[in-house]
């Protein structure tokens, strides 16, 4: 744990389309715990925006409550912030998101802030089909106040504080798939070569893409007998693929094995490359990546990776017809009826 | 036996089986009185129901223009036997009991000072029509017609009004037309018409127009620029994003792209439609919730960080008896004190309340330009009374020329020009500190957003120091806020007196027709109307210059007397409560009472009045 970040940048540090370092998407330095998944997940999407070049000021990155939700502050300090309340981020971007469509938004969350308090909330933005990315930074306990366990704490995992967990845990990709999630993926916060490339990809698609980040928390849940903890996690975790994200009109550089690589273009241009291990799930196909999810979990096995996309996705403005100007960008002339309407209405009203 | 005779003037009350369609019937009845030039107040009185249970309609007609409930019935027509019994009692002795008698009335129901009228209504429709729901719903119109020739009212008027109310559905009209002659012509053959109450056509409604408060806020959230709305059902609070939508889509769909410039959403709670209010405005849109006491409760939490994030944040709260599984569907004024402070730590928030229809449409559209201005949670205050029922009002008017006020947002050009940004930092001297929307600037003027634990440059620290300065600059900016708010309504009576009668929202009619009640008595009122809280200047200073002050309002705490208190410090003696908390409107001569109980005991003595016997909650 550091007090400072140091001022110093190489410089020769590679800069992106927009001219930008890594360093332009940083934040402030970090107050959780030395060792943290939650710094580790936080350095992945300093990763993924620096090399999809977006402008950090039209990303908005809102969160609950929790440790996972004091993460943005700690990347991205040139985008707009919200620290809002317990398990009701989804709401406050729902807003945010109707109010102007062209910004990115990015939402952290928790295990503890999305799987109880805010479980109503995440349900019907999945739902709703809104166009952001949800991150759940998956620890299974509640940090901020000492390691209670979490509603996805997995029965008979035990934290820090000793006694199994008694109750069923909730799988939230297995509840996005069931509430319709375009975009479901879950990863690990120790395997940066995969959370990048599907931070990149769920930025691009356009509905509601959900990112489950098993985080362990190294204070209260890192202990054996934890099945949130990082040897645990690094046993059992079993991708579904890998995938590599190759931003608009880039040129494809790297070459795979014919047959085991599939090209998915994006809303944007974009272009995923997905490689497929041996039999593993079909990640177009909601019914069997349900299935794959079902089988992992009976077999305690942790099935990471792009579990589920739908190419012909939709979002909420697209539901609602909203204007492609921004609301918030509308004015006087375009909003206010005028005054001759309402002698109309006061006519009819006689 | 005693009669009641008036000329447009009188109570009559419809009792009905709800679900039937007496609602449109009995309105049509109101709003053909209001086309003759008579002023009229209707009151739906409705059960949380869809169909079978009792509801009641009350109709008030005034010449002099008394618009409040004014407590006691002329004429009860009663078409429900489930709420005969209590019907016929509600009756002022001399009045008249309409009934439908295809079955005989209960001989125990039987009043003789009661002037009882039968109209076989059910026979009449059973020989008429087929259908069992044309049966329904065309004997509402029949008794419609019937009232036409015993009230002496202009029968072209009524044929008129079914003729607009079907426009477009012609085939409609005819059929109705049909039922009302069918009465009328009973009527006139089978007693002698007009009854001792009748009306005349008059003038006295001037350009005014009939219109529920509920619409005139949609229509306020039209005009003041809302685009995002986000809200959950809740009675009686679901009309106001009803008719946004409504209005909406005739005028807010983009003529080039046929696109939709708002957007709707129906959240899953009330916890979630105020989060999404919040968002949208901290995202730079006007944006509202309408929802009703369950719902205010539940909004508590993010309205205290709407408050410390200094985030515009529109209300619409249209209260109602509480609590959850209170009585939905009857009005109160009772959401005061859990408005005014809603939420945990040191929170205080801006209420305004409207007392018509106008005033809803104004406040309406004037909330987002305060919500924007002063940076806080704006919560409009009506009830089900004013939301839902249709009032006399002065018409609608926009000046064209008026702009949104959309407060201190800085542009990039303005990051650019300055210093440093402090997204809380008092730069004015007003309190009111600047804000950015995301999105603004590539590198200036982005901050964290959250409650507290922040200093003026929005930087995480929990200082002590910086927190209390945050709270005392809150303080300050409540009194800039004292400054933006609309200020009271004064009407003094001309003599010289220590009393007065204090009031808001929807107490305003019967409170006014109480004071000239007792201005007859003897007994004189100077009167304030209060708009908003935080209270002006005005509002110390009239309660200043009198020795005693009755606060009335509709609800049993007392809460708006509460709140006069706390904030200027007021002992207990000088403020008087009169109120009235049993779901109904508060009426004329129960205020009237209430205060008279107060008074007579000093140097006044009341005059004897017919209406004098009539007793409290009516």
């Amino acid at each position: 744990m550091s007090y400072q970040i140091p001022k110093f940048r190489h410089p020769d540090l590679p800069v992106n389309e927009l001219g930008y370092t890594k360093a332009d998407y940083e934040g402030a330095i970090s107050t959780l715990c030395a060792g943290c998944g939650h710094d580790s997940i936080s350095g992945a999407i300093v990763k993924a925006c620096h090399e999809l070049s977006l402008e950090p000021h039209k990303i908005a990155k809102l969160s609950g409550i929790g440790c996972s939700s004091k993460s943005p502050a700690y990347f991205l300090r040139n985008s707009h912030g919200f620290n809002s309340v317990h398990g009701r981020m989804p709401s406050v971007v729902t807003g945010a998101a109707m109010a102007n469509r062209d910004l990115l938004y990015l939402g952290i969350s928790g295990d503890g802030d999305t799987a109880s308090i805010g479980m109503g909330q995440f349900a019907h933005v999945v739902r709703r089909a809104l166009n952001m990315v949800y991150i759940v930074m998956n620890n299974g306990c509640y940090g901020l106040t000492k390691g209670q366990d979490s509603a996805t704490s997995d029965r008979g995992s035990a934290s820090k504080k000793g006694d199994p967990n008694l109750f069923n845990s909730i799988d939230l990709c297995s509840m996005a798939l069931q509430l319709g999630a375009t975009f479901v993926a879950r990863s690990f916060s120790g395997d940066k070569e995969q959370l990048v490339p599907l931070i990149k990809a769920a930025m691009t698609h356009r509905g509601f893409a959900l990112i489950d980040v098993v985080s362990p928390c190294v204070t209260f849940n890192n202990n054996p007998g934890s099945t949130k903890s990082y040897k645990y996690v690094r046993e059992h975790a079993e991708a579904s693929g890998t995938i590599d994200f190759v931003p608009i009109m880039q040129e494809i550089t790297t070459s795979y094995h014919a047959g085991t690589t599939q090209e998915v273009t994006m809303h944007d241009g974009s272009v995923i490359h997905l490689h497929k291990v041996s039999e593993s799930p079909d990640p177009f196909d909601r019914r069997s990546a349900m299935v794959a999810l079902e089988d992992h979990r009976a077999d305690g096995s942790i099935l990471t990776g792009l579990i589920y996309m739908d190419k012909n996705s939709r979002d909420l403005h697209d539901m609602l017809e909203t204007s492609q100007r921004p609301l918030n960008e509308l004015e006087e002339v375009d909003l206010c009826p005028g005054n001759r309407m309402l002698e109309n209405i006061n006519a009819s009203l006689r | 036996m005693k009669r009641i005779e008036s000329v447009n003037d009188f109570v009559i009350k419809f009792a009905n089986v709800n679900g039937t369609g007496s609602a449109s019937a009995n309105s049509l009845f109101a709003k053909a009185l209001f086309r003759m030039g008579l002023p009229v107040c209707p009151k739906n009185i409705f059960p949380s129901n869809i169909q079978g249970l009792p509801t009641w309609y009350e109709v008030r007609v005034s010449e002099k223009g008394y618009l409040g409930r004014r407590g006691g019935v002329d004429i009860a027509l009663s078409v429900n036997p489930q709420s005969m019994a209590q019907d016929i009692q509600d009756v002022e002795p001399g009045g008249y009991f309409i009934f439908d008698n295809t079955k005989p009335l209960d001989l125990r129901l039987l009043r003789d000072d009661v002037n009882i009228i039968g109209l076989p209504l059910t026979r009449i429709c059973n020989e008429q029509y087929q259908d069992p729901r044309q049966r329904q719903l065309f004997k509402n119109v029949i008794y419609v017609g019937a009232l036409a020739a015993l009230l002496d009212m202009d029968f072209k008027v009524l044929t008129g009004l079914v003729a607009d109310q079907f426009k477009g559905k012609e085939k409609l009209v005819l059929p109705n037309i049909h039922a009302l002659e069918i009465g009328h012509q009973y009527a006139k053959e089978n007693f002698d018409c007009p009854l001792g109450i009748r009306v005349q056509a008059s003038n006295k409604v001037g350009d005014k127009i009939l219109l529920d408060g509920n619409t005139a806020l949609g229509l306020g959230a039209i005009y003041g620029g809302a685009t995002v709305v986000a809200w959950y059902p809740i009675t009686p609070s679901t009309s106001v994003v009803d008719a946004f939508e409504k209005y909406a889509k005739r005028v807010r769909i983009d003529p080039g792209t046929g696109r939709r410039n708002y957007a709707i959403v129906q959240a899953e709670d009330e916890l979630s439609a105020v989060g999404m209010v919040i968002g949208a405005s901290w995202n730079g849109a006007r944006s509202f919730t309408a929802t009703s006491g369950p719902g205010l409760s539940l909004m508590s939490e993010f309205l205290g960080l709407a408050y410390f994030a200094e985030i515009p944040t529109v209300l619409f709260d249209v209260q109602r008896a509480g609590p959850s599984t209170g009585m939905p569907t009857r009005t109160q004024q009772s959401d005061v004190l859990s408005a005014a402070y809603a939420s945990h730590g040191d929170t205080k928030h801006v209420l305004l309340f409207p007392s018509t229809p106008k005033e809803c449409f104004d406040f309406g559209a004037l909330a987002f330009d305060l919500a924007e201005r002063l940076q806080t949670p704006i919560i409009l205050m009506t009830d089900l009374d004013l939301g839902m029922n249709d009032n006399m009002s002065d018409p609608l008017v926009w000046d064209d020329e008026r702009e949104y006020d959309r407060g201190k947002v800085l542009t990039a050009e303005d990051l650019d020009n300055m210093e440093r940004f402090g997204r809380y930092q008092d730069v004015d001297g007003d309190a009111i500190p600047y804000r950015t929307y995301p999105g603004t600037h590539p590198h200036k003027g982005a901050f964290f957003t959250r409650g507290s634990s922040r200093d003026v440059f929005a930087t995480y620290t929990e200082k002590g120091e910086e927190y209390e300065d945050n709270m005392l600059r809150l303080m300050a900016k409540w009194e800039t806020i004292k400054e933006h708010v609309p200020g009271p309504e004064i009407i003094a009576c001309g003599v010289d007196t220590d009393d007065a009668v204090l009031y808001f929202g929807t107490s305003e009619e019967s409170s006014r027709e109480a004071v000239d009640y007792l201005a007859e008595d003897g007994i004189h009122f100077d009167a304030m109307r209060v708009k908003a809280f935080p209270f002006n200047k005005e509002v110390e200073d009239f309660i200043g210059r009198h020795q005693r002050v009755f606060v009335i309002e509709q609800n049993r705490d007392a809460q708006l007397r509460t709140l006069l208190m706390a904030e200027f410090e007021l002992g207990p003696d000088k403020l008087k409560s009169v109120l009235c908390f049993d779901g109904t409107p508060i009426s004329a001569r129960n205020i009237r009472k209430q205060i008279l109980q107060v008074v007579s005991g000093g140097n006044v003595m009341p005059l004897h009045r017919e209406h004098s016997a009539s007793g409290a909650g009516e």
